[in-house]
């Protein structure tokens, strides 16, 4: 439990972690921020957020009508 | 003849290292020993030792965080934004509160989607844990917890449970029935137990398994049958205030941010942290995975949100204003990961281009800070719930005479 390390445990275990890490493979963010365009411009279609979704087809359109007399 | 004082020496083993010596008596923790002179000399120059050993300590995790920066720096050959240059830049954003769920006392702390896309659970500060149907408003469960300040809650991917808990160390889970002579309290099942608060809450892929954040400043995986702990994660320094488990198809691997300004990706089987990510300059107090599991959003009280890439491991994108200086408490990706939606403690909620690093709507409404942010499973609406009391379901809008949101 990081409440009841002291400074020196915390500070090894955050050591330990970095060792592993400068090891992580990487990519290129050229290469993967391209891909997470593509996703984004093949899942862009059925976003409804995004693209708005017809009054008749919102499950949470406005209860109720009026009419204008 | 004059008197002579003749000092009594004591030979025999040490205490400490066990050669025959001369020996003095050295007092360690009220309990007398025997040094040999060696060893005293040794003692008084380990007070000296510990504190060099905590410099040098923090030493080499700069120079190491320093190596890693530079690793990752080596990758860093293009901004977000540039690669989505030439991408249509969104238009007119319009979205409308659609509905409305009142009836909590107190400030709401958490609320999570049902899979049904209908159903949302939600949980207050005054120890109640609602279950409603967004589409008609109504309140189909109720169950008060033992204590105030229930932080988190979830639904189980059934629809047949929830889960919550908040002080009370614990997560319990609580089947939901219909039946009208069944209390819902009587049915509850203790998970999960910390040495400190219940920060957030999710069921793995089925209802059999939860996975918990702590006060305590770790991350730990139930067997909801047994309440058996099946795993847990050490690593943060501080508080764990969230977390979130990546998209099935991405496998087993969850983020949680916390209180020491760290993001950390964990694998779900080993314990091990795989990557950490420490640019947020205040707690984290949301985190999210991005649609396709390859990157994962944040929100912290530095009043910005981030967009961590998983694979070039590093932050890619910064999402904010100098006019925007309350933090962001809740996030939340649309279904295709283009917009980011953020509740922050000024009581609004900005949406963000993802891709373009723009905000590309506010919305008002909330009469309180935003405490929580979830799109629902089908991307159709977006549920956030206020230190107002009240929750807000809200959706897009084709009409355009709406005072709830503005372009900018």
């Amino acid at each position: 439990m990081a409440q009841d390390m002291t400074e020196k445990e915390l500070l090894k275990m955050e050591l330990d972690q970095l060792k592993k890490e400068v090891k992580n493979e990487r990519q290129m963010v050229s290469k993967t921020g391209k891909e997470i365009k593509e996703y984004i411009e093949s899942m862009a279609g059925e976003d409804p957020l995004l693209k708005g979704v017809p009054e008749d087809k919102n499950p949470f359109k406005e209860k109720g009508g009026c009419t204008i007399s | 003849m004059c008197d002579q004082t003749f000092l009594a020496v004591v030979f025999g083993p040490c205490d400490k290292c066990s050669k025959e010596k001369p020996l003095r008596a050295v007092y360690i923790k009220s309990e007398q020993l025997s040094y040999c002179s060696l060893c005293v000399e040794m003692m008084a120059t380990e007070g000296l030792h510990e504190n060099e050993t905590l410099a040098s300590l923090k030493n080499e995790a700069e120079s190491l965080k320093g190596k890693l920066e530079e690793e990752r720096a080596k990758l860093h050959d293009v901004e977000l934004h540039q690669v989505a240059e030439r991408v249509e830049a969104l238009g007119q954003f319009v979205m409308k509160t659609r509905r409305t769920l009142k009836g909590h006392g107190n400030k709401v702390l958490c609320m999570d989607w049902c899979k049904d896309k209908r159903r949302i659970v939600s949980s207050s500060q005054d120890g109640k844990v609602i279950v409603w149907d967004s589409f008609t408003t109504n309140k189909e469960h109720a169950v008060t917890m033992p204590c105030t300040w229930v932080m988190a809650c979830a639904y189980a991917p059934s629809g047949c449970a929830i889960a919550c808990g908040g002080l009370d160390n614990k997560c319990s889970v609580y089947p939901l029935t219909f039946d009208k002579n069944e209390n819902m309290a009587a049915k509850k099942k203790s998970v999960a137990m910390h040495t400190n608060y219940l920060s957030a809450c999710s069921f793995t892929n089925s209802d059999m398994q939860i996975l918990t954040a702590s006060g305590d400043g770790t991350c730990a995986l139930w067997d909801v049958e047994s309440g058996q702990l099946l795993q847990s994660f050490h690593g943060h320094g501080a508080d764990v205030l969230c977390l979130d488990l990546a998209p099935s198809e991405t496998g087993n691997t969850f983020v949680s941010g916390g209180c020491d300004k760290k993001a950390m990706v964990w694998d779900m089987r080993s314990g091990q942290c795989i990557q950490s990510f420490e640019t947020h300059d205040s707690d984290i107090n949301s985190v999210r995975y991005y649609p396709s599991g390859d990157a994962f959003a944040s929100g912290s009280d530095d009043a910005t949100c981030r967009l961590y890439d998983l694979r070039a491991d590093r932050e890619v994108a910064i999402y904010s204003k100098e006019s925007i200086i309350f933090g962001a408490s809740s996030v939340d990706f649309s279904l295709s990961g283009r917009l980011l939606f953020a509740g922050y403690n000024d009581y609004t909620i900005n949406v963000w281009d993802v891709l373009k690093g723009s905000r590309v709507s506010i919305l008002f409404g909330h009469e309180n800070r935003v405490s929580t942010l979830r799109v629902s499973p089908d991307g159709t609406a977006f549920c956030s719930g206020s230190w107002d009391h009240t929750l807000r379901v809200s959706a897009g809008s084709t009409c355009l005479g709406c005072f709830f949101s503005v372009m900018v």
